[in-house]
C-alpha cells in the first residue's frame, strides 16, 4: 500500500478541536443562562474546563500532524 | 424477567439532547462515513482490504487492539456488573487481561507474525490441517455474527432508554453506517474508527470519575458512602473476600478467578480471538505488533477508571438502589444496566451529554465493525477460499470481502433480536464466548509449544472443548442443581458459572489433545518450521536499544499490574 493518507491523528485533532469549541461555548452559555434542570455539581462548570482542555489538545494534534508538514 | 422487557419500559433515565448534543452526534456519523469513503481508495488488494496493508504503527495497532475490545459490552455491561458485584469486576481488566496480553505479545505473536497467516484459523490450517481450521473458522464466524448482534442490540437499548429513539431506527441507522464504512475501507477503515473511538470514549466518559470523585470527596469519601448505602456488603476489595464462595457478591472463589477467568477465559480471548489479534497482525513489523499489544495492555489496565469507577460511584451517589432486570417492570425503578446512562445524566450538561452519548455510540459501532471485519476475513480466507472457490484472482476475494461485510451486517441485525434471555448483557457474551473461544486457546498454545501435537489431536481437542462447554451449559439449564458440580457452589452467579465452565472446557480440550497426540502420528519437523517453538527462528531483541525492546515495556506493565492488585487487595 505505502500510501500517503492523512494521518489519523490529524482527524482526531480536528474532531477534538470542533467538539472542544462546542462544549466550551455551551459551558460559557450556561454561565449566563443557567439551565432549568442543572446537573449535579453544576457549580464546577465542568463543561468550560473540559471543552477548553479538548480544544487545546485538538489544536496541538492539528499542528503536530497537519498534512504536508515537513519533518 | 427478560432483558427485552426492560427495553419496553418507560424510564426516567431518558436524556434530553439539546441542539449542541445532537450536532456532536451528527458530526460523528458524518466523520466516520467520510473516513470510510476517503480510505476506500487505499484498499484495492486483498492484503490492503483484509489486513490494512500490514502497515500500522505500534500506536495505531495498539489503540485499535484495545478499542476493538472496548465496545458496548465493556461500557454498559461492566458498569452494570460493578454495581452488582463491586470492584471484583475489575478482575476482568487486570488478571483476566494483562497476563494474557503480555503472553500474546512476547510468546505467541512471533509465531502468528512469522508464518504470515491472515487469521488465527489460518494458523490452525498451517499447524494442524483443514479439519481444525474449518471447525475453528465456522465456530468463530458464528460467534462474531452473534456478538455483532449483541453490540447492535445494546446500542438500540441505549438509544431507546436514554434518547427515546425508536429501537428499529437505531438499529438500522447504526448498521447502515457501519456497513458503508467497513464495506468501503475494510480493516483500515475499522482501525481508523477504532482509534477515533478510543479518544471519544475517554473524553466522553472521563467526566464521570472526575466529577464523581469531587462530589464524594475522593476515594475515601466514596467508600464511606458505599458502606453507608450498603451496610455489611464488601464492594471495594478485589481478593480479600474471595476465600469463600459466599463471602463476596459474585459467589466466586479465588481459584475460579485465577484459573477460570485469569487463565481459561482471558488467554482464550486475548490470544486467539481473531477480532483483537487481527489488529496487531496488521502492524508494519513484529516489533510494532509486540509494542502495540503492550500499549493496548497498558490502556486496558486504565479502563476501570471510566467503567468500574462509574459503577462504584453509582453505588455511592445514586439516591435509590438499582435492581436486576427481573424487577424492571416495577414503576420508578432503574436496573443495573442503566448505571452508566444514569451517571452520564447526573453529571453531563449540554455539550458534555452529547459527547458522552457519542462515546457510547462510537463504542457500539466500533464493536460491531470489529466483529464484521474479523468475520469477513475468516469467511473469505478460511471458509470461502479453501472450501468453495480456491483459485480465484485477488480482486474476486476483495469483492467477496466487500459483499460479505454487507451480508455480515444484515445477518447481525437478525441476531440482534435473539439477545433476550439473560440477566445481564455481559453474561450472554461470555456464554457464547466460552463455547467457542476458550477451547481454541488450548489447541493453539499446544500447537505452538509442543511439536508432538498431531493434526488429529488439534481437531478432536477443539471439538471436545466446545462440546464440554455446551454440555455443561445445557446441564445447568436443565437441572439448576448441577451448578454445585459445575461451579463448586450453589451460590455461584451467572458470571461465576461462566468462569468455571471455561476452566472445564479448557481442561477437556488439553486432556483430549494430549491423549490423542500420544496415539496418532505427528507432522514431520520440516513442516513445522515457523509454527512451533524450538523449530522456529525467533528474532532476537538484542539489537534494539534498551527502551525500544518490547520485553522492557512488558515488564513495566507487569509491575504496574502487580501493584494495582496489591493496592486494591
Amino acid at each position: 500500500m505505502k500510501q500517503n493518507f492523512i494521518p489519523i491523528w490529524f482527524f482526531i485533532g480536528s474532531l477534538l478541536t470542533f467538539y472542544g469549541a462546542l462544549v466550551l461555548a455551551s459551558g460559557i452559555y450556561g454561565l449566563f443562562v443557567p439551565p432549568s434542570h442543572p446537573v449535579a455539581m453544576s457549580g464546577l462548570h465542568i463543561g468550560i474546563w473540559w471543552g477548553a482542555g479538548m480544544l487545546v489538545l485538538g489544536l496541538v494534534y492539528i499542528l503536530r500532524f497537519r498534512p504536508n508538514r515537513k519533518g | 424477567m427478560m432483558l427485552a422487557t426492560w427495553l419496553l419500559q418507560e424510564t426516567s433515565t431518558r436524556l434530553a439532547l439539546g441542539p449542541v448534543d445532537l450536532t456532536i452526534v451528527v458530526i460523528y456519523f458524518a466523520l466516520v462515513l467520510g473516513l470510510g469513503f476517503y480510505l476506500k481508495k487505499f484498499t484495492h488488494t486483498g492484503e490492503e482490504f483484509f489486513m490494512a496493508g500490514r502497515e500500522m504503527t505500534a500506536w495505531i495497532a495498539g489503540l485499535s487492539f484495545i478499542s476493538a475490545n472496548l465496545g458496548s459490552l465493556e461500557m454498559m455491561g461492566y458498569a452494570a456488573a460493578t454495581y452488582q458485584y463491586g470492584i471484583l469486576v475489575a478482575h476482568a481488566y487486570w488478571i483476566a487481561a494483562i497476563p494474557a496480553i503480555l503472553f500474546l505479545s512476547l510468546v505467541m505473536l512471533p509465531f502468528y507474525y512469522i508464518c504470515k497467516t491472515h487469521s488465527v484459523p489460518g494458523y490452525l490450517k498451517l499447524r494442524y490441517g483443514e479439519g481444525a481450521r474449518s471447525l475453528s473458522a465456522v465456530s468463530f464466524a458464528v460467534m462474531t455474527i452473534l456478538m455483532s448482534g449483541i453490540n447492535m442490540y445494546s446500542m438500540a437499548i441505549i438509544m431507546k432508554v436514554i434518547l427515546g429513539w425508536d429501537i428499529h431506527f437505531s438499529i438500522w441507522v447504526s448498521s447502515l453506517t457501519v456497513a458503508l464504512y467497513v464495506t468501503a475501507g475494510g480493516l483500515l477503515s475499522a482501525i481508523f474508527n477504532e482509534v477515533l473511538q478510543f479518544f471519544l470514549i475517554w473524553i466522553g466518559c472521563g467526566v464521570i470519575p472526575v466529577v464523581g470523585l469531587i462530589e464524594t470527596g475522593g476515594w475515601a469519601g466514596m467508600v464511606h458512602r458505599i458502606q453507608t448505602n450498603f451496610p455489611g456488603q464488601d464492594f471495594i476489595h478485589m481478593w480479600r473476600t474471595t476465600g469463600s464462595f459466599a463471602g463476596n457478591p459474585m459467589g466466586v472463589h479465588w481459584t475460579g478467578i485465577v484459573f477460570g477467568w485469569g487463565l481459561a477465559i482471558s488467554f482464550g480471548y486475548w490470544t486467539t480471538d481473531f477480532l483483537v489479534v487481527q489488529r496487531v497482525m496488521a502492524a508494519k513489523d513484529l516489533r510494532s505488533a509486540q509494542l502495540g499489544t503492550i500499549i493496548g495492555g497498558f490502556f486496558k489496565m486504565m479502563v476501570p477508571l471510566i467503567v468500574i469507577l462509574p459503577g462504584l460511584l453509582a453505588l455511592a451517589v445514586l439516591p435509590f438502589h438499582l435492581v436486576p432486570e427481573s424487577q424492571a417492570g416495577l414503576p420508578g425503578v432503574h436496573t443495573y444496566n442503566e448505571a452508566l446512562p444514569l451517571m452520564l445524566a447526573r453529571y453531563c450538561g449540554p455539550g458534555l451529554l452529547g459527547l458522552g452519548v457519542t462515546a457510547l455510540v462510537a463504542g457500539f459501532m466500533s464493536g460491531m465493525a470489529g466483529n464484521v471485519t474479523a468475520f469477513t476475513t475468516v469467511w473469505t480466507y478460511d471458509i470461502y477460499k479453501p472450501l468453495l472457490r480456491k483459485n480465484a484472482p485477488d480482486s474476486h476475494y476483495v469483492a467477496m470481502g466487500r459483499w460479505c461485510s454487507l451480508l455480515g451486517v444484515f445477518v447481525s441485525i437478525g441476531t440482534a433480536y435473539l439477545v433476550m434471555n439473560f440477566s445481564s448483557i455481559i453474561v450472554y457474551a461470555q456464554v457464547i464466548f466460552v463455547f467457542f473461544i476458550v477451547p481454541m486457546f488450548g489447541t493453539v498454545i499446544l500447537g505452538m509449544l509442543w511439536k508432538r501435537t498431531t493434526p488429529a489431536a488439534g481437531f478432536w481437542g477443539l471439538l471436545a472443548g466446545i462440546l464440554t462447554s455446551f454440555g455443561l451449559w445445557a446441564w445447568v439449564k436443565l437441572d439448576p442443581n448441577a451448578l454445585r458440580h459445575v461451579a463448586f457452589s450453589q451460590y455461584a452467579k451467572d458470571m461465576a458459572e461462566n468462569v468455571y465452565r471455561a476452566m472445564w472446557s479448557l481442561i477437556a480440550n488439553v486432556v483430549v489433545t494430549v491423549v490423542v497426540s500420544l496415539f496418532t502420528k505427528p507432522k514431520p519437523e520440516h513442516e513445522l518450521k515457523g509454527l512451533v517453538y524450538g523449530l522456529t527462528d525467533l528474532v532476537p531483541e538484542g539489537h534494539f536499544s534498551f527502551f525500544r525492546r518490547p520485553i522492557v515495556w512488558a515488564a513495566a506493565v507487569a509491575l504496574a499490574f502487580v501493584a494495582l492488585n496489591i493496592w486494591f487487595w
